[in-house]
């Protein structure tokens, strides 16, 4: 039987797709494998940039990456809190929040030291339009360093155009908008949950209590 | 059937160009292009992965049937862009940050889809090859050029960004025209659609100038000499 005839057989185009499914699968299972560790160091490696970023430098001299904590501070989902030390003193702690933006959810890294001013706040993720709303991010302008220093109490949490005390940028209003009420919010989580942040509180970590809720 | 490399190339770049002529993949042509440096990223991206899938159709071409050609080739596109999707993000990882958003879109681009289709699932592994690096590099000059048309009326600015995506040898690229920023409109979509529009008519008039100076050209030549 030549090869023509059995490309003409019923049977071969299941066949065919079938082969051709399987290969495709084989070779995206053997490409996550061999990337899985790459992706997931690079991932710790930007996780610890921003770490550090947000920070000022010679805030902490712990490992921040492997400092951290899972908060219950009454959201769908607890918080990652990552704490910044001197010499085993607790200055302060970096943690996500995230916010609805133009595009999509905007994801922010922030860092509150122990009376709740930020140190720093960057963006980790957002799909803000290019050009436009992605001024938030730093290597695109320097907008996102004004939250330094600020307390809840000390600025009009708000954009100019609403009577605050932040500015809005040419043709995009939402964004800023949307990352000054996140990094409100955030700072908002920081002044109720504060002890358990900083690690200082009585409260058990999460991890356990779900044990002991049985 | 057999098409002259010369022929193949020149198709590409700009008789038969994707976004040009073919007027394909215009969703990210346009979606993309805010900045010259977004617009070379992603036509780059796109060649890479138009060259790779031109090769490989046209290796299997002889195995599939007809019937099925489309999910195979289909299967075939999207598992290569998961793969440079995840490449890029453990072994080049800084400009997989750059390019990231646009690598996944890669698979939706028709012009891919449409190589495979009309040219390598009809040709040999040489000629696929030349068809698709010459067809994303057209497409990466389209690109390129919308992106800096916009970035240059919107923003005031040339390649952006560029040492970002190239390495910091490329910082020269960056130029800065002027501080008024400029038309917020060419940023955002319907400056795409305005930009796009008038280089498809721009080129509509140089190639019905170009045909008319051949023709009298060859009128001349044909033409009696006269005592």
């Amino acid at each position: 039987m030549d090869f023509g005839t059995l490309k003409a057989h019923p049977l071969y185009q299941p066949v065919l797709l079938g082969a051709m499914a399987l290969l495709a699968s084989a070779s995206l299972a053997w490409a996550a494998n061999a990337t899985r560790d790459a992706i997931h160091e690079a991932e710790n490696r930007d996780l610890r940039d921003s770490l550090t970023q947000v920070l000022p430098e010679g805030f902490a001299n712990n490992d921040l990456l492997a400092d951290n904590a899972l908060i219950d501070v009454g959201a769908a989902t607890p918080l990652q809190v990552y704490r910044a030390r001197q010499d085993g003193a607790t200055r302060g702690a970096v943690f996500k929040v995230a916010g609805k933006g133009y595009g999509g959810e905007i994801i922010l890294l922030m860092a509150i030291d122990r009376a709740g001013r930020i140190l720093g706040v960057r963006v980790l993720k957002h799909t803000e339009t290019p050009g436009l709303g992605d001024k938030i991010e730093t290597a695109k302008s320097g907008w996102i360093e004004r939250f330094a220093g600020k307390a809840l109490e000390t600025a009009h949490w708000a954009v100019q155009k609403d009577g605050g005390d932040f500015d809005q940028f040419a043709g995009a209003t939402i964004t800023p908008r949307a990352v000054v009420k996140t990094v409100k919010d955030g700072l908002e989580t920081f002044a109720r949950h504060q002890a358990a942040i900083l690690g200082e509180a009585a409260e058990t970590p999460i991890a356990l209590k779900v044990e002991g809720a049985k | 059937m057999s098409t002259p490399f010369r022929t193949l190339v020149k198709d590409g770049l700009w008789n038969n160009n994707v976004v040009f002529a073919q007027m394909l993949a215009l969703c990210p042509s346009m979606a993309v292009t805010t900045s010259g440096t977004n617009g070379l990223g992603m036509g780059l991206a796109t060649t890479a992965v138009l060259v790779v899938s031109n090769v490989l159709v046209a290796l299997i071409r002889g195995v599939v049937s007809q019937e099925v050609r489309i999910p195979v080739f289909i299967v075939l596109i999207a598992s290569l862009v998961t793969i440079v999707d995840m490449a890029l993000n453990a072994w080049l990882h800084d400009l997989y940050k750059v390019l990231g958003l646009f690598i996944a879109l890669i698979v939706v681009n028709c012009a891919i889809l449409g190589r495979a289709e009309a040219f390598a699932s009809k040709n040999g592994v040489w000629p696929s090859l030349v068809d698709g690096l010459a067809m994303g590099i057209g497409f990466t000059f389209a690109l390129t050029v919308i992106g800096l048309i916009r970035e240059c009326l919107g923003s005031g600015t040339l390649f952006a960004q560029a040492s970002q995506l190239l390495g910091a040898n490329f910082a020269f690229l960056e130029i800065r025209l002027h501080d008024h920023g400029g038309a917020l409109l060419m940023i955002l979509p319907p400056g795409a659609f305005a930009v796009l529009g008038f280089l498809l008519a721009g080129k509509r008039l140089l190639d019905a100038r170009l045909e008319a100076r051949r023709k009298t050209a060859a009128a001349i030549d044909t033409a009696p000499v006269e005592a």
